[in-house]
């Protein structure tokens, strides 16, 4: 800071100004008349609370201007909550505001650094009682304490083990295996070709065993969706096309970004798109992502029929399924 | 001394018996508090963390946290019957047939809302104001762990009740702790017991939502009051106020009367919301099953600017022997916050590294004279709000009739160009500010009345300002940029010459300012 510049003063704190309440009795007294009325207001809310829980029935509605179709018993509830709380509060401050002394008062501050001399001290009272501990000299204390408290650390990890099984190869197998009958979900009724029409989308799960329970796991990496265009639409190479069945291809319905239900058909463009991030996918292209920020497309399931003309998985899916991981291969 | 003086005297006097305290209470009843309404930006998160701990108690007591199946048979009729975890059962059992349960419900979501807010508000003061410089570093720190602490705890908290909604964002949050490189799939198979959903999940962020959490807020909470308490509050710069005082009311009674009248304030307001404004009705929703989804997902808000950048990210994966990285999940997801996050942690020493000024401070700055740290703190803010905006993408270009990839692109651009075009306009509009500040002092305030002057031309009154105002707009230091030699006394050049160069640079853009007015030039004017 340059000294020659000659800085404006400080005039100091400006001389205080008394409320009409600190020297008018009569104003003091509306002051009160006003604090008293806040702290009835509230009171006022318990009152309309209490009133509410015994002589409102639970399954009132009322139609309000703005809030719509209201459940009163609820809402009265809260009203008076808000309001018992809410006077509570402004009585306070009121109270404060008008009749507390509201001349403002002026502390000192105390620096937080030790004076010198305390401080040297305390640095030296560290440096010596450190030394008492001799750690410095003894290494083969100093070492094998790092060992014990490092290896200490461990055992957490180890006690923690029974959080979850190892993944093996869960993240990779689906339920679908070749000759695995495609279900309606919900329903579970097989599906035959032409039970879809050109333009349709069905929502499908594998075909359970007798006896299997379908739990949520399983739904999380084997749904399916079923989409039939006309067959002249797709733009595929030999092998996916031969995946396809009659115009109908089926993917996976689980986003291959982070895993979300890929819901949304758009029939006029061919699109899939995930609501989550809005990833698109090129239906007539074997799910290419064609936007956002999924980096691969749905795997495709490869279906036929069987001889009852039921749509069937021709093999199980070739990739896994859902977010990436890092010991997914392609 | 009238009966009630008499009372009052006695307890105080049995307290000291028993403790000795009377010399600390004495000092800290009549501590002195400044009064400013920024101030209470900090109080209202407090508030709403007493009324997050009494409402989330109050759930607890009927709420399941279990993933097991059951069948619906409650009171709400369109999901009569339908299979679903016991927590969202639970949840619906809260909701419809618990007296009081639905309004406490959505105090509850609201106080987080509100806590989640006036966290964030709070945080923007102190930045803009200083208040985060020597010795007050450590409230900063913790400030940012209430933070992020804060992100995680609303979102454990939503994600309870286990309906369509909450389960595809923990759907979203597993695929984050799969794309983790190496350990990804171990750690998500132990966090959700198994594979995902699975019936473990829920049980477990219960226990951190309800116990693990709350606990290290109280404590955390607990040192950043008691270190306010003991470093005294800062305060605005103005005519009395020095770096040596603090001007303000005494605790006991004024402020103790203003801020616990405006804890009910606050309680009442949030019931007011929870009693008009309907928030998350998981009934509309359904249960969570992994192969649906409701069209318009949407976190609350202040998960939303991740969920923004993860929407705008590239679709970039690597692939290679035998293995997979998804920079699409992990830089928007874990990459950039972590940066964002640490960066505003060590902001005060990053800041005091620039400036060399290692001294305390209690008056706050007003922000057009730190305009560096000012179009720092708005170009991040510029930064997340370009995130957030992409977040809510679809109901944008829904109400906007744009599409979506309109926005996308408009984001992916908006978040590289429009924050250094904040810092700049930013720090422009700071100087030019002092530099208006400067005429005010200068030339005093315009009237708007004129006068004709004996020539025939008409000039504007001007009427000086006060000692007051002119000292308010003179009272910061300006100081000039570190001067860091490239060579020490003997000749010999210092090391880290880049390091140097680097933060001279910085510090010279830092000092850049509107010189302030001094006597010297009011004395000059004063001659004309
Ligand atoms: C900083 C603190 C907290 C935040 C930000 C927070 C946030 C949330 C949110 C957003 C929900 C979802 C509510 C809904 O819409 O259904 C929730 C649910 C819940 N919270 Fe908290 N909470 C906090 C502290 C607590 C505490 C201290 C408790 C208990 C002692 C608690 C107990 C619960 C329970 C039982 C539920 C599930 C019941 C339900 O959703 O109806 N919370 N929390
Ligand atoms: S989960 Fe489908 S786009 Fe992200």
């Amino acid at each position: 800071m340059s000294m020659e510049i000659e800085a404006i003063k400080d005039p100091g704190l400006p001389a205080h100004v008394h409320r009409a309440a600190d020297t008018d009795p009569k104003a003091a007294k509306k002051a009160e008349r006003q604090v008293a009325i806040l702290f009835l207001l509230s009171a006022l809310g318990t009152i309309l609370l209490i009133s509410t829980f015994f002589f409102i029935s639970e399954d009132t509605f009322i139609y309000l201007p703005v809030l719509g179709n209201t459940n009163a018993y609820q809402l009265f509830l809260g009203l008076g909550l808000a309001a018992s709380l809410f006077f509570i509060g402004m009585g306070a401050i009121q109270w404060a505001r008008t009749l507390m002394p509201d001349e403002e008062v002026v502390a000192e501050r105390h620096e937080f650094r030790s004076p010198d001399e305390d401080r040297a001290d305390f640095v030296a009272t560290v440096k010596d009682r450190a030394g008492q501990a001799g750690l410095g000299r003894r290494s083969l204390i100093k070492r094998s304490l790092g060992l014990s408290l490092g290896l200490v650390g461990i055992s957490p990890l180890l006690l923690l083990r029974d959080l979850g099984p190892l993944p093996k190869d869960d993240l990779t197998k689906t339920s679908w295996k070749a000759g695995t009958r495609l279900v309606t979900d919900p329903g579970d009724r097989p599906i035959r070709p032409e039970d879809l029409e050109v333009g349709a989308v069905a929502q499908t799960l594998p075909e359970l065993a007798s006896g299997e329970k379908r739990t949520l796991n399983n739904i999380g990496k084997d749904a399916v969706l079923l989409i039939r265009l006309r067959p002249e639409e797709f733009n595929l190479d030999a092998e996916r096309l031969s995946w396809t069945h009659e115009g109908i291809i089926a993917f996976s319905k689980i986003c291959s970004h982070m895993g979300c239900a890929v819901a949304l058909y758009e029939q006029q463009t061919k699109h899939l798109l995930c609501p989550c991030h809005q990833s698109t996918f090129d239906v007539t292209r074997a799910a290419k992502v064609i936007f956002g920020p999924a980096a691969r497309p749905l795997p495709q399931l490869a279906i036929t029929i069987d001889a009852d003309g039921y749509l069937v998985a021709k093999a199980p899916f070739t990739e896994p399924v859902g977010p990436s991981f890092w010991e997914r291969s392609s | 001394m009238t009966a009630r003086e008499r009372i009052a005297g006695n307890v105080a006097s049995y307290v000291d018996d028993r403790t000795g305290a009377a010399k600390w209470m004495k000092k800290n009843l009549t501590k002195v508090f400044p009064d400013h309404w920024s101030f209470m930006l900090g109080e209202i998160a407090l508030y709403s963390f007493i009324i997050l701990l009494l409402s989330g108690t109050f759930l607890t007591f009927w709420f399941d946290p279990s993933q097991r199946e059951v069948v619906y048979e409650g009171g709400y009729a369109p999901l009569e019957g339908l299979k679903m975890s016991a927590a969202y059962a639970s949840t619906l059992h809260i909701s419809f047939e618990v007296r009081g349960g639905l309004l406490m419900r959505q105090i509850h979501h609201w106080a987080a809302l509100i806590f989640m807010a006036a966290i964030v508000v709070h945080l923007l003061r102190v930045y803009f104001t200083g208040a985060f410089r020597k010795p007050r570093e450590f409230n900063w720190i913790i400030g940012v762990g209430l933070l992020t602490l804060g992100i995680v705890e609303g979102f454990l908290g939503y994600s309870l009740p286990d309906d369509l909604l909450s389960g595809t964002g923990i759907r979203i949050a597993e695929a984050i702790i799969q794309a983790l490189p190496l350990v990804g799939s171990y750690l998500a198979f132990f966090a959700f017991g198994g594979a995902f959903p699975g019936e473990s999940f829920i049980p477990r962020i219960y226990t951190v939502h309800v116990l693990l959490l709350p606990g290290i807020f109280l404590a955390l909470i607990t040192v950043h009051l008691m270190l306010v308490w003991y470093q005294k509050h800062t305060q605005y710069p103005g005519p009395g106020r020095t770096e040596k005082n603090v001007v303000g009311y005494p605790l006991m009674p004024v402020y103790m009367a203003k801020a616990g009248g405006f804890f009910f304030i606050v309680f009442g307001i949030t019931a007011f919301l929870g009693a008009v404004a309907s928030i998350n009705p998981i009934w509309l929703y359904g249960p969570y099953t992994p192969g649906q989804i409701s069209a318009g997902s949407q976190p609350d808000w202040y998960m939303g600017w991740l969920d923004g950048l993860v929407r705008m990210s590239p679709p970039l994966e690597t692939h290679a022997f035998g293995h997979t990285i998804s920079w699409n999940i992990l830089i928007p997801g874990l990459i950039v916050p972590g940066i964002l996050f640490t960066g505003m942690a060590l902001y005060p020493f990053i800041e005091s590294w620039v400036t060399g000024d290692k001294r305390e401070h209690h008056l706050l700055d007003r922000p057009r004279n730190a305009p560096n740290r000012t179009a720092l703190g708005v170009m991040s803010l510029t930064f997340m709000i370009v995130a957030l905006l992409n977040g809510g993408n679809d109901i944008i270009a829904t109400n906007f009739h744009l599409t979506i990839n309109q926005i996308m692109w408009f984001s992916r651009i908006a978040i590289f160009v429009l924050p250094p075009i904040a810092f700049i306009v930013t720090k422009r509009l700071c100087l030019s500010l002092q530099r208006a500040d400067r005429d005010l002092v200068l030339h005093g305030r315009e009237t708007g009345r004129l006068l004709r002057m004996p020539s025939g031309e008409f000039v504007e009154v001007h009427e000086p300002i006060s000692p007051e105002k002119a000292w308010l707009l003179t009272q910061h230091e300006q100081n000039p940029p570190l001067a860091l030699e490239e060579v020490d006394s003997r000749g010999v050049r210092r090391p880290g010459v880049i390091k140097n160069k680097i933060r001279a640079r910085i510090s010279k853009a830092n000092a850049e300012a509107v010189p302030k007015v001094s006597v010297e030039d009011l004395k000059e004017i004063e001659h004309h």
